[in-house]
C-alpha cells in the first residue's frame, strides 16, 4: 500500500438546498476493482462529477496530496485521474487511432503538438492491443458499436496513463459476451490502478466486483464484499422497498440484490438507465 | 490502393498548394495586366485573413465575425508608417502627415512615433493582433462564453473599433482612412515594378500561410482542435483546458487577418473603416463559407472568387453587389455549408446512401 | 451598438443636467433596447435561433409607420394605425423567415447566424433601393409633442412614449407566456422541446407563433425608433448589436435578465456618451459586457453532466 488512492471525506453536493452527495466518505484502493451501486437519484454520478470537477463540492477529496476539489477538470486528468460517461463520448470524426492518441497529448511538449504523428506510440499500440481494436484501427470512432466505443474510451484513459479510473455504467447496453470481455479487461488493468465503476447489473457486480459500495439518497448505505452486501438488511430494504413502490418495468427493477433477472432483460433495462 | 492513400492524404495538399503558388506567383504576373493584377492582390490580402478564419471557424468552431478588427490592426500599423514614410520623404525626419495638419492642430499623437521605424511596424503588425486576439480569447473563452455568444462578440468589437475610427480623424483620419502613401519602404510605389513586388510578396504570404495551417491541420493540435469544436467538455477529460486550444487558433487566426491587412494598404493605396467595420468582416467570412470552411484551401480559394465576383458585379452593377452577397450567404450555408470545395464530396453522398450504411 | 447619429431619444431642446438628462435619455434608449431585445431573446431562447435580420424588422416597423403616414395623413391618429400594422408587417416577414429558411435549420445555430446575415444584407438594399438610401422623415403627432416636467427637469412625451410602449409590450409578452395555453406550450418547448412534443405540443406551430410576435415587436420598436430618429435603412444595424449585446449580458430563459441588462446598457451607454463620445460609449459598453461576463458567465453556458455529447 502506498500513497496511491483516493481518499473522500465528508463530500457533499447541494443543488439549491438539495443535498444530492450528504457527506460520503470513501477510501479507494489500487488494485481493487471498486463498485459503486444504488438506485436512481442515489448519488452516484454526482460523486464521479465532483471528484472530477464538473460539479462544485464542499469536503475532502484527495488523491496524492492534491485537493481534487479545488482544482480544475483538466488538472485532475492531468493528474492521473480519468473518467467515462455514461453515453460514450469519443471524437467520432477521428479515427479510433487518432482518438487514442489524442489522449496522450498531456505528456506532449508543445513542439511535438504542432508536429504531425509519425507512426504509432508503444503506448497507443499497447493500448489498441488491450482494449482488442486492433484490426478497427483505421476506422471512424463514430462508426463503433456501442460497446467498442466504451471500450475505445477505457483505452483513451489507459493512454492517458489514469491511476484512477471512475467508469460510469461501461458496460450498459453491452452483451452479455462484451460484458465478460469487458470485466476481463477491467481486471487486467485493474492490478495497478484504482477503478472505480458505477453499474446496475448485479451479475456483473457479482462476478468482478472486489469491494460494493451501496449509495442511497446521497449517501453511503453500506460498504464490503458482494457477499456482505447481499446480507446487508438495510441494502435489502432499500433495494425491495423500491421495488414494492415502483412496480413499473422502466425503473431499474434489475438492481435488484434479491430477485435474479435474467441477462437479456438486464443488459434491455441497463440500456434504458 | 490502400498503400497510395496515405501517400495521397500527405502530398495531395501539398500539390493542390503548389499549384496555388504557381497560378498566384508565375502565371497571373505574366497574363494580367498591372491593373488586373493589383486587383488580384487585393483579393490575395483578404485570402490570407480566410486562410486565419478557416483556421478558427473551420477547424476551431469560432465564427470570427470581427475579424476586420485585426485586419485593420495591421492595416493601420502598416498605413501609418507608409504615411509617415510619405511625409517624412518630403518635409524631413521630424515631418507628420498632411491630414493632420488639415484635420487637427499640426501635432502628432506620441502612439505614432514608434511607427517611423519601419522594423517597428512589421514587429507591431504581429504583435498588436496577437496581444489583442490574446486579451479578448483569455478573457471570452476562459469563461466558457461560446458559440453565438462569441460570434456576437466579435461582431459588437468589430462596429466598436470602426466606430472608433471613424470619430478620430485626427488620429487615425476618420472616415477617409489613410491614404495617398508614395513609398513602400524606400520604394517608389507608383513605379509598376514595385507594385508587381509587392503583389508577389502578398502572393508568396498567402502561401506560406496555407503551408502554416497545412502543417497544423496535420499535426496533433490540428486533431486537437477539431476534438475542440465537436466536444469542447470532452476534451477537458483528455487533461487539455479547451480554452488554451481555442486561444492559440484565434490569434493565428487574428495575425493572418493583420498580415492580410497590413498587405492591403500598399496595395490599394488606402485603408478605411469600412475596410474593416462588421461588413468587411462579414465579407470576409462569406469567402471562406463559400469556398469550404474546414478545407485546406477552400478559405482562400473562396476568398479570391468573392474578391474577383465583387468587382466584376460591382463594374457592371454598382448596386446589385449587396444582393449577390445576401444570397450567396443563404444559398451556400443553407445547401452547401461546408462550402463548394465540398459540393461534389457532398452530392454523391446524398446519391449514395445505401453504400454509406454498408461501410458502417 | 449605437448610433454615429449621437444617442437617440437625447432631446436637443431639454436643459442639460449631468446626472439627470443621461438617465432619463438612457432610460428612454433602454426601452427601445428591450422591445428590440425581448424578440430575439424569445427567439433565442427558445429555438437557438440567432437572427441577424431582427434589427431589418426594426427598419421594417419604421417604414411602416412612414408608409402609415402617407396614407393616413392625420398624423395623430397615423400612430396608433401605424402600431397594429408594423406588428403584423414585421411579424408576417419573421414568419416567411422562418418558413423559408431557418426551419430547414435548426440543427445549425452558428449557421443561422449566417443566413440571416445574408437575409440582413438583402432587406437593407432593399429598402435602399425602394425608399432611397436617405432615410425619410417621420411626423410626430401633436399629442406626442412636447414635454412633461419630472423632478423639474423637462422630459419629452416622446420618449415617455417608448418607456410605456417597452412596458405594455413587456405586460403583453408577460401576460401571453403566463396565461395562454400558447404561453404554456412556449415554456414547455423552451424546457423540453422533445417531452412537449410527445405531450402534444405542435412544436413548429409553437416556433412559427414565437418567431411571429418576437419579430412583431421588433417592428413595434421600429414605430418609437423612427418617431426618435425617422427612417433610414441602416436603421437596423444602429441598434441590433446593443440589443444582442442586452441578450447576451441578461442571459437567456427568463425576461427579467433581458429588462434589466437594456435599461443597464442603455443608462450606461447614455453617460457614456455625456461624459466621452457616443463612440467612446460604444467600445466601453462593449468592454463592459465581456467584464461583465467574466463575473456572470452562468445561464450563458450549461455544462451537462450525465455525458458530454
Amino acid at each position: 500500500m502506498n500513497d496511491d488512492y483516493l481518499e473522500i471525506r465528508d463530500l457533499t453536493v447541494e443543488f439549491d438546498g438539495f443535498r444530492a452527495i450528504d457527506g460520503v466518505d470513501l477510501t479507494l484502493l489500487q488494485g481493487q476493482l471498486h463498485f459503486l451501486i444504488g438506485p436512481n437519484g442515489a448519488g452516484k454520478t454526482t460523486l464521479v462529477d465532483a471528484v472530477t470537477g464538473l460539479v462544485p463540492a464542499t469536503g475532502l477529496a484527495r488523491y496524492r496530496h492534491r485537493d481534487l476539489l479545488a482544482t480544475k477538470s483538466h488538472r485532475i486528468v492531468r493528474a492521473g485521474i480519468g473518467r467515462t460517461f455514461q453515453t460514450a463520448t469519443v471524437f467520432e470524426g477521428l479515427s479510433v487511432l487518432q482518438n487514442l492518441d489524442i489522449a496522450g497529448g498531456i505528456h506532449r511538449s508543445a513542439w511535438k503538438m504542432v508536429l504531425a504523428r509519425r507512426g504509432t506510440p508503444s503506448y497507443v499500440e499497447e493500448a489498441l492491443e488491450t482494449i482488442g481494436l486492433s484490426h478497427l484501427r483505421d476506422r471512424p470512432a463514430g462508426v463503433l458499436a456501442h460497446g467498442q466505443k466504451q471500450w475505445l474510451e477505457i483505452g483513451m484513459l489507459l493512454v492517458q496513463d489514469a491511476r484512477v479510473m471512475l467508469l460510469d455504467e461501461p458496460v450498459a447496453g453491452m452483451s452479455a459476451e462484451e460484458r465478460e470481455e469487458t470485466g476481463e479487461l477491467l481486471r487486467r488493468i485493474g492490478r495497478e490502478r484504482t477503478i472505480v465503476v458505477i453499474e446496475h447489473d448485479m451479475d456483473f457486480v457479482r462476478s468482478y466486483a472486489d469491494v460494493v459500495t451501496v449509495m442511497h439518497a446521497g449517501k453511503v448505505l453500506a460498504e464490503g464484499s458482494v457477499a456482505e452486501i447481499q446480507a446487508d438488511p438495510r441494502v435489502q430494504e432499500v433495494y425491495l422497498g423500491r421495488q414494492a413502490e415502483a412496480g413499473a418495468p422502466e425503473t431499474s427493477g434489475a438492481e435488484t440484490s434479491g430477485a435474479e433477472t435474467s441477462g437479456a432483460e438486464t443488459s434491455q433495462e441497463a440500456g434504458h438507465a | 490502393m490502400n498503400r497510395l492513400l496515405p501517400l495521397a492524404r500527405t502530398w495531395g495538399p501539398l500539390i493542390g498548394i503548389a499549384l496555388v503558388a504557381i497560378a498566384l506567383l508565375v502565371v497571373a504576373p505574366a497574363v494580367l495586366s498591372p491593373f488586373r493584377l493589383n486587383n488580384l492582390g487585393k483579393y490575395v490580402c483578404w485570402a490570407i485573413a480566410g486562410v486565419g478564419i478557416g483556421l478558427a471557424w473551420g477547424r476551431g468552431g469560432m465564427l470570427v465575425m470581427g475579424q476586420g478588427v485585426f485586419f485593420g490592426l495591421g492595416g493601420y500599423a502598416m498605413a501609418m508608417h507608409l504615411k509617415l514614410e510619405a511625409a517624412m520623404a518630403t518635409g524631413g525626419p521630424d515631418a507628420i502627415p498632411d491630414f493632420m495638419v488639415l484635420y487637427g492642430d499640426g501635432t502628432m499623437p506620441g502612439w505614432w512615433e514608434p511607427f517611423r521605424s519601419g522594423a517597428f511596424t512589421l514587429f507591431a503588425i504581429v504583435a498588436l493582433p496577437a496581444v489583442a486576439a490574446t486579451i479578448l480569447g483569455w478573457a471570452i473563452f476562459k469563461r466558457r462564453v461560446k458559440g453565438a455568444y462569441f460570434a456576437i462578440l466579435t461582431q459588437a468589437l468589430a462596429v466598436a473599433f470602426a466606430t472608433l475610427l471613424i470619430a478620430t480623424i485626427k488620429q487615425t483620419g476618420g472616415f477617409n482612412g489613410l491614404n495617398q502613401f508614395t513609398l513602400f519602404f524606400g520604394y517608389n510605389l507608383y513605379d509598376p515594378v514595385n507594385k508587381k513586388m509587392i503583389y508577389s510578396i502578398a502572393a508568396a504570404v498567402l502561401v506560406v500561410c496555407l503551408v502554416v495551417v497545412w502543417q497544423l491541420y496535420r499535426s496533433r493540435f490540428g486533431e486537437l482542435l477539431v476534438a475542440t469544436r465537436d466536444a469542447e467538455e470532452r476534451v477537458r477529460f483528455l487533461g487539455h483546458d479547451p480554452a488554451n486550444i481555442k486561444l492559440v487558433a484565434f490569434i493565428v487566426a487574428a495575425i493572418m487577418a493583420s498580415i492580410g491587412g497590413a498587405l492591403f494598404a500598399p496595395i490599394t493605396g488606402i485603408i478605411s473603416p469600412s475596410d474593416v467595420d462588421a461588413t468587411a468582416s462579414i465579407f470576409l467570412i462569406a469567402g471562406v463559407a463559400l469556398g469550404g470552411r474546414a478545407l485546406l484551401l477552400g478559405p482562400a480559394l473562396g476568398a479570391l472568387a468573392v474578391g474577383y465576383g465583387r468587382t466584376a458585379l460591382s463594374e457592371s452593377f454598382p448596386d446589385q453587389w449587396t444582393y449577390f452577397l445576401g444570397l450567396l450567404f443563404i444559398v451556400v450555408i443553407l445547401f452547401f455549408p461546408s462550402g463548394l470545395g465540398n459540393a461534389w464530396s457532398q452530392v454523391t453522398q446524398r446519391l449514395r446512401p445505401q453504400h454509406q450504411e454498408a461501410t458502417r | 451598438m449605437l448610433a454615429q447619429h449621437g444617442t437617440p431619444g437625447l432631446p436637443q431642446e431639454t436643459h442639460v443636467d449631468a446626472f439627470t438628462t443621461p438617465l432619463l435619455a438612457g432610460t428612454a434608449t433602454g426601452a427601445l433596447l428591450l422591445i428590440a431585445a425581448l424578440g430575439l431573446a424569445l427567439t433565442f431562447g427558445q429555438m437557438g435561433v440567432i437572427n441577424m435580420a431582427h434589427g431589418e424588422f426594426l427598419m421594417a416597423g419604421a417604414y411602416t409607420t412612414y408608409l402609415t403616414q402617407q396614407v393616413v395623413t392625420n398624423t395623430d391618429l397615423s400612430i396608433l394605425v401605424a402600431l397594429p400594422a408594423a406588428f403584423l408587417v414585421a411579424g408576417a416577414l419573421g414568419l416567411l423567415l422562418e418558413v423559408a429558411i431557418i426551419q430547414w435549420m435548426y440543427r445549425r445555430p452558428l449557421d443561422t447566424l449566417l443566413v440571416t446575415v445574408g437575409v440582413s444584407l438583402l432587406l437593407q438594399q432593399l429598402a435602399k433601393d425602394v425608399f432611397g438610401a436617405q432615410g425619410d422623415p417621420v411626423q410626430t403627432p401633436g399629442w406626442l409633442d412636447g414635454n412633461i416636467d419630472v423632478f423639474g427637469y423637462h422630459w419629452p412625451y416622446r420618449q415617455m412614449f417608448t418607456i410605456l410602449l417597452a412596458v405594455a409590450a413587456l405586460a403583453a409578452l408577460g401576460a401571453l407566456l403566463r396565461y395562454t395555453s400558447y404561453g404554456r406550450q412556449i415554456r414547455a418547448t423552451v424546457q423540453n422541446r422533445d417531452l412537449a412534443e410527445t405531450m402534444g405540443v405542435s412544436t413548429r406551430t409553437v416556433d412559427r407563433v414565437t418567431f411571429f410576435v418576437g419579430s412583431g415587436l421588433a417592428g413595434v420598436g421600429g414605430v418609437a425608433v423612427s418617431l426618435i430618429s425617422g427612417t433610414n435603412p441602416n436603421l437596423g444595424t444602429t441598434y441590433i448589436i446593443s440589443a444582442f449585446l442586452v441578450v447576451v449580458a441578461g442571459g437567456l430563459g427568463q425576461l427579467r435578465g433581458t429588462v434589466i441588462a437594456a435599461f443597464t446598457v442603455g443608462v450606461v451607454t447614455a453617460f457614456f456618451t455625456d461624459w466621452f463620445s457616443s463612440s467612446m460609449a460604444q467600445v466601453l459598453t462593449f468592454a463592459l459586457v465581456v467584464v461583465f461576463l467574466q463575473l456572470r458567465p452562468q445561464g450563458l453556458f450549461t455544462v451537462r453532466t450525465r455525458g458530454l455529447a
